[in-house]
């Protein structure tokens, strides 16, 4: 039974309800550091961490954290989360650090670890959360990552900054405009294309006001 | 520097914020919003509004956090937590203030306040500002011209949209997969603008 809960959510987070191609969120930072697939990896690894981490944590406080404080204690969380992995790359890797620039400290209003802690974490106990913590985290890494590898393969002709046959060979014409921003627009695009085209929503468009 | 060179220095930084470095399509700050928010053209001017005002205050507030608290203790790391804190408490200040004098406003500005404190556009631009190192004028105005910047595109996008109801859409791509698509025109129109003013 709990094997069997287990395995539906890890479906879930990684593709009945991926954060990015289902619900939309967070891509701000799928679009600004996917031009290099380095700095996506390192990215990837921040959101993995800081998800699994802070669900855990919100779940294990869930029964001695007052109603009212609630979504204040849940940034303080992330916050937490997120400095601690700012500064042991500001440390060990200054250069990486350098590159993401504010994109690190902006996983903080990341909508998807917000909405994991609030929709998950706040109402299952601890050991399922840290799972749907990280598997989402797992399900936004990936879509980074894909978005990075068609984007610095099309634009630089490389992968991780090594050489790879035909693109990076005079053959292949770069695109330079992938590892501009319309590029990100137009790759990002596509995929969640690609992916609704596969599993359309299964419920029809509810209209928001707003 | 004398003040003339200055206010100079402060105007390319704005004007900057607004084209060449545009926060939402160079930066992809405040994306959620601006993807979903972006139907009709009179409350993409709504949050528009509601963001300059937001921006260009809290960057201000931050600003004299980070030089006046962080720095003298030199506890900069923990910038993050301080500046949600301050953009949270700021916009449910000022939304008190609106409704008590301005219930027009607040009617019209009111329901996309609390929207706002998670627009990572916010924290964004105090995140880039102590990056850059701006002084308090550079930064209010860096603070306003992205602002700006982002009003403009999202009002353009909506804009778009509004005539796009009537289109014929592939099923999969309806909704933010279009909007996506747009982003990316608007922002292969916004590259037109690199090199001529630079704001770092």
């Amino acid at each position: 039974m709990v094997r069997q809960k287990t395995g539906h959510v890890i479906l879930a987070a990684l593709w009945g309800d991926n954060p990015v191609f289902r619900q939309i969120l967070g891509i701000c930072s799928a679009l600004a550091v996917t031009n290099l697939v380095l700095n996506t990896a390192v990215m990837g690894a921040a959101v993995i961490f800081t998800t699994a981490l802070s669900s855990l944590t919100v779940s294990i406080l869930r029964k001695w954290t007052p109603r009212i404080v609630r979504m204040m204690v849940e940034v303080l969380i992330i916050g937490f989360y997120v400095i601690l992995f700012d500064q042991t790359l500001k440390a060990y890797w200054p250069d990486m650090s350098r590159n993401l620039g504010p994109y690190v400290g902006l996983i903080i209003t990341n909508c998807i670890i917000m909405g994991r802690a609030e929709a998950f974490a706040n109402g299952n106990p601890p050991g399922l959360s840290f799972v749907d913590g990280l598997f989402s985290g797992l399900g936004y890494a990936c879509v980074l990552l894909c978005v990075a590898i068609i984007r610095e393969l099309l634009g630089m002709g490389t992968l991780l900054g090594m050489q790879v046959p035909f693109f990076s060979t005079p053959l292949w014409d770069r695109w330079i405009i992938m590892v501009m921003p319309p590029g990100a627009f137009f790759t990002l695009a596509i995929i969640v294309w690609i992916a609704r085209t596969i599993q359309p929503d299964k419920e029809p468009k509810k209209k928001v006001g707003i | 520097m004398n003040i003339g060179s200055q206010m100079l220095h402060a105007l390319i930084i704005l004007f900057a914020a607004i084209f060449t470095d545009n926060i939402l399509l160079a930066r992809f700050l405040g994306m959620c919003s601006f993807l979903s928010v972006s139907r009709q053209v009179k409350t993409a001017v709504g949050l528009g509004l509601a963001v300059v005002m937001v921006m260009t205050f809290t960057i201000a507030l931050d600003w004299l956090a980070y030089r006046y608290i962080l720095q003298p203790y030199a506890i900069e790391y923990f910038r993050f937590i301080l500046f949600i804190i301050i953009i949270a408490a700021f916009v449910q200040f000022i939304e008190m203030v609106i409704e008590r004098y301005s219930p027009i406003l607040h009617q019209n500005l009111g329901i996309f306040l609390p929207l706002i404190t998670v627009n990572c556009a916010i924290l964004g631009a105090s995140l880039f500002m102590v990056i850059r190192q701006y002084n308090l004028i550079e930064a209010i105005s860096f603070g306003f011209g992205s602002g700006a910047g982002w009003m403009m595109a999202i009002v353009a996008m909506a804009g778009i949209r509004e005539r796009l109801n009537n289109a014929k859409i592939p099923r999969g791509l309806q909704g933010p997969g279009i909007t996506l698509i747009i982003a990316g025109i608007m922002a292969l129109a916004f590259i037109g603008f690199t090199g001529v003013l630079s704001g770092r």
